[in-house]
């Protein structure tokens, strides 16, 4: 089985962990004229629950 | 080698995604729409719209293929008696799933799954567009406006069409009841 010849480095290590990075999510306008709120794509609306003009969950 | 089934494979077993599917079309032909995760909304679709045109025919053999799934009676009763027929002149597609935002607990993406409640595609348009409008901006407040700058003779235009447009909503609408 293959196995590591040296320890990793702190600094090796770190470096590598420096990349773990999140990504913002891609939101939209509501394309409820009275709602406008940001919301991701593809998703009933969650401040208003429509979608494509149909309420379909309520809204907290 | 035969074809795997489009999706998501559910539960432990065989046996096991058979109950998960037959639980969630009875859950949905009960209530009518349901919340789920967005794997089973979009495995439960087809299963569920082959037991409403099955539904549709609704003789003794297609009630007892229906039964192999559906062990409620209740449920198959509602299904030939009321879902069956309301879908008479739909062909295909009587569900709608619609993502809505992931679970809290475990960050699914979750999808409501629902029976089309319109009766055709255009009422069903029509509907998205009233709700859409009516929630913006009132008709009457609108037509009231344009009345006002009347002396202009464009808006004056553009509230006749207006007109037009609000009594053939009222019209659809009124079919609509009627088919209903």
């Amino acid at each position: 089985m293959a196995v590591p010849k040296r320890k990793m480095s702190r600094s090796n290590t770190r470096a590598r962990r420096a990349q773990w990075k999140t990504s913002a999510v891609n939101l939209q306008e509501c394309s409820n004229k009275a709602c406008r709120k940001p919301k991701p794509q593809h998703v009933a609306c969650p401040s208003c629950g429509q979608y494509d003009g149909r309420q379909v969950v309520q809204p907290a | 080698m035969p074809t795997p089934t489009k999706g998501a494979r559910l539960g432990g077993s065989p046996a096991h995604e058979r109950l998960i599917l037959a639980n969630l079309a009875t859950a949905l032909f009960t209530h009518g729409r349901i919340t789920t995760t967005e794997a089973k909304a979009k495995r439960l679709r087809p299963h569920a719209e082959k037991l409403i045109s099955k539904a549709k025919i609704g003789d003794l053999h297609n009630r007892r293929e229906i039964m192999k799934t559906i062990r409620d009676k209740d449920v198959v009763h509602k299904l030939i008696a009321e879902i069956g027929p309301f879908f008479a002149d739909r062909k295909g597609g009587y569900t709608r799933i619609t993502k809505t935002l992931p679970r809290k607990g475990d960050n699914a993406p979750m999808a409501v799954i629902e029976l089309v409640s319109e009766k055709t595609v255009t009422a069903e348009a029509e509907a998205a567009r009233n709700t859409k409008f009516a929630k913006d901006e009132p008709k009457a407040v609108e037509t009231a406006v344009v009345e006002e700058t009347a002396e202009v003779e464009a808006p004056a235009e553009d509230a006749v069409v207006e007109a037009t447009d609000a009594e053939a909503e009222e019209k659809a609408v009124e079919d609509k009841k009627d088919e209903s």
